[in-house]
């Protein structure tokens, strides 16, 4: 570490400013046609973003009221402001939110402290579990927390534990499904394709609607659930059909030879299962299924059309009050920055693992 | 004497075992579902069965392919809905292919600005929700765009206000429809028996048959021929501002944009990874190759890379495409009539809540089973052949 610093600065600014000169010419300057090109784009991009970058930053109102917000001629920051709360936690008690944000504080600690897979544990999951629990008694009251009916959990927290829930539920059910369609069972085979091809051919929206408008026939007379658990079946059924599909990619990227290691050894089906396929095959599906919890937290937000108040939902809802019409744009932008940044840190995050779990392999290759 | 196997040990009999077993328990479900249902069905009052079909619908449909009236049947419109998904899915995939086609090439592009400008595209579309772009562009429409007299007017003709997008259109005339009908029956029927023929004709003769271009031809002189028998009508519309609203020209309400948009540029991002994934699945080698056979950029793109690349992308593709397919069901959201729409509104009406579900569930099996079978098909043919 030392060292680097007795370097001489002025020794390294020369090649630095050569090296970019160097990767300019061979990156926008190759040939007369790329250079007319990079010029024609650089003009193209100062012309878009220099007035979106205007509007959004240096003429926006940052703080005051919708008349301020009218006077000026930038973006209304001020009404993100104004509702801020509301839009990440929905309709949750004003004077309890410090529940929902502690748990999302904690939720992110966690996910943060889990994402290197050098710490993936037994005590790790035993920390989720706790979690959970703790998540739960926080959100819906209890221990001398005053109770809070799921109706009023909404924003951030509400669109986290749709998603979240639905995809580590559906995990078991995925592996299910996916060892039922490669079973030589014909019927059970035949259930498995039929319910994964069926909900795989379908919308998610029919689901939705299938949960809010005939799940209350399906069940015994008087028996009643609620609309959140209802959405969440709902979701949970959608994804376990994915990540069956998922899980099957996994299974088909074992050898053959491994079954057969199997059977030589004297295992059964079960032991198999649980011993030798799939601890390799859930973990060349860890980041796909990465990529299948994104696609559901972005479908999460089809839960407006049953009024849930997710994310998105709070951000439309918040855009009616009357007193700051008109400002659906700067509303828009901020629900799909949170969105854009948890999407996007995930996907990051899938293909970093994609790349280190493909490393191990390639090196065990190379020892063998 | 052969040694008796118990009969938990036979793997045959154990297999029949836990399919008794799996049987019961989906068939007693299926039956417990069945019965809760048919109670609450009684005690509601619903009758159940398609026959809410002839009622009359009594709501009126914004926009509609086909001529429909509120006095018409539920089962009419629910015709015009079927129409009105198939008329913003087949749109959008045919924009979205083209769009995710284009952009995957260019995010390879050894220029650093053309391949970020494409990566960034697609980053940040694919990262947000598809239901919030939607009401982003409705927004968009409803909010911001000036009213129908100031108009903006982008390229000579065109005109986008709050009431939509107007567009220079020939005028209405029957034979426009058999003109599209003739496109439909070329590309479905005449380009598919064009193929076998070619494909005949070498394997049997060994004569190299130019079928691309006899496929051309079809495709352009076809219609052109429907078009001369109809009366050849050629007159041309530009809309024009006439008091509070545009006069000629084709209007795209905005609910239609904005959910054609919004449908092509989300499938678009996914189908430009999907292309990109493909062109660089493509051996390094092949480059190389027709370099040194001297093939120029664009040549070797088009008749070395992208034909081998095509199998890999082919399967992920047609799931995008019926990605889009579903997703255009998101129109309930935005007020764009499709045929969730449609039935949404008849079961909020009428309470059929099963069979509205089951038939907003059976047109999207069929598109997916249509869709993946003709891709299926494609892909069968251009599956490599080895020694």
């Amino acid at each position: 570490m030392v060292y680097k610093f007795t370097k001489n600065p002025e020794k390294r600014t020369l090649p630095r400013m050569e090296a970019m000169a160097k990767w300019m010419k061979k990156n926008l300057f190759s040939t007369k046609g790329n250079t007319v090109l990079s010029l024609f784009l650089i003009a193209g991009l100062i012309k878009i973003f220099t007035p979106i970058f205007t509007w959004l930053f240096i003429d926006a109102t940052w703080i005051g009221d919708a008349a301020a917000c009218r006077e000026g001629s930038g973006a209304c920051l001020a009404f993100i402001n104004e509702k801020f709360t509301y839009i990440i936690f929905g309709p949750y008690p004003r004077e309890e939110i410090w529940r929902p944000a502690l748990t999302m504080v904690l939720m992110f600690a966690l996910l943060w402290w889990s994402k290197e897979p050098s710490r993936w544990s037994k005590k790790l999951v035993k920390w989720w579990a706790g979690f959970v629990v703790l998540g739960w008694i926080l959100m819906s009251g209890g221990l001398g927390l005053a109770p809070v009916k799921s109706t009023s959990w909404g924003g951030l927290p509400l669109t986290l534990v749709l998603s979240f829930v639905g995809i580590f539920i559906s995990y078991p059910f995925g592996i299910a499904l996916a060892l039922g369609r490669r079973s030589q069972m014909p019927f059970i085979k035949s259930m498995c394709v039929i319910y994964i091809e069926l909900i795989r051919g379908v919308p998610m929206i029919s689901l939705l609607f299938m949960s809010s408008v005939m799940f209350p026939l399906f069940l015994p007379e008087g028996v009643s659930i609620d609309k959140l658990l209802r959405a969440q079946v709902a979701i949970i059924m959608f994804i376990s059909a994915y990540m069956a599909e998922v899980v099957r990619g996994g299974l088909a990227a074992i050898p053959k030879g491994q079954y057969e290691a199997a059977d030589a050894l004297g295992l059964n089906y079960f032991q198999t299962m649980r011993f030798i396929i799939l601890p390799q095959a859930l973990k060349i599906v860890i980041p796909p299924s990465v990529n299948t919890a994104i696609g559901m937290l972005k479908d999460t937000s089809l839960v407006i059309i049953i009024a849930l108040f997710d994310l998105l939902s709070t951000t439309k809802a918040s855009l009616k009050d009357p007193e700051w019409l008109g400002f659906s744009v700067e509303g828009y932008l901020f629900a799909a920055f949170i969105y854009f940044i948890l999407c996007f840190s995930m996907g990051k995050y899938a293909r970093r693992l994609e790349v280190e779990f493909h490393r191990g392999h390639k090196n065990r290759e190379v020892n063998i | 004497m052969e040694e008796r196997t118990p009969f938990w040990q036979d793997p045959k009999k154990r297999s029949l075992v836990y399919q008794g077993l799996t049987l019961a328990i989906v068939g007693g479900m299926g039956y417990y579902l069945f019965k809760n249902t048919q109670a609450n069905l009684t005690k509601q009052n619903i009758a159940s069965g398609f026959g809410f079909l002839s009622q009359e619908a009594g709501f009126d449909i914004s926009e509609s392919v086909i001529e429909y009236f509120s006095d018409e049947t539920y089962g009419k419109a629910l015709k015009v809905g079927f129409l009105n998904t198939l008329k913003v899915s087949v749109v959008g995939n045919v924009f979205a292919v083209l769009l995710g086609g284009i952009v995957g090439i260019l995010s390879i592009s050894s220029n650093w600005l053309v391949s970020r400008i494409s990566r960034g595209y697609v980053e940040m579309v694919r990262n947000v929700p598809l239901l919030l772009q939607l009401f982003f562009w409705y927004t968009l429409f409803s909010e911001i765009f000036p009213s129908v007299r100031q108009a903006y007017n982008p390229i000579a003709g065109v005109f986008v206000s709050n009431r939509g997008v107007v567009i220079p259109a020939f005028e209405s005339h029957p034979v426009w429809t058999w003109v599209l009908l003739t496109i439909l029956g070329t590309v479905v029927v005449i380009v598919p028996l064009i193929f076998s023929w070619g494909k005949k004709q070498k394997e049997e003769f060994g004569i190299e048959r130019p079928t691309e271009w006899i496929m051309a031809a079809a495709l352009i002189f076809l219609p052109i021929i429907v078009w001369m028998i109809g009366g050849m009508p050629s007159k041309f519309e530009i809309p024009s501002l006439q008091g509070f609203n545009f006069k000629g020209g084709f209007t795209l309400s905005p609910e239609y944009i904005s959910l054609l948009l919004g449908l092509v540029l989300y499938t678009g991002a996914f189908i430009a990874e999907i292309v990109r994934a493909g062109i660089l699945s493509v051996n390094k080698g092949q480059w190389e190759a027709s370099e040194a056979l001297g093939l120029s950029g664009w040549r070797t793109l088009t008749l070395v890379i992208i034909p081998q690349a095509l199998r890999v992308i082919i399967p992920p593709l047609t799931s995008q495409l019926l990605n889009l397919t579903k997703n255009s069901s998101l129109a309930v959201a935005i007020a764009y009539p499709d045929f969730v729409s449609v039935a949404n509104t008849s079961l909020n009406q009428t309470g059929q809540a099963i069979e509205m579900v089951g038939l907003i569930m059976l047109v999207y099996l069929t598109f997916s089973l249509t869709t993946s079978f003709a891709m299926n098909w494609y892909n069968k043919k251009i599956k490599l052949t080895e020694r």
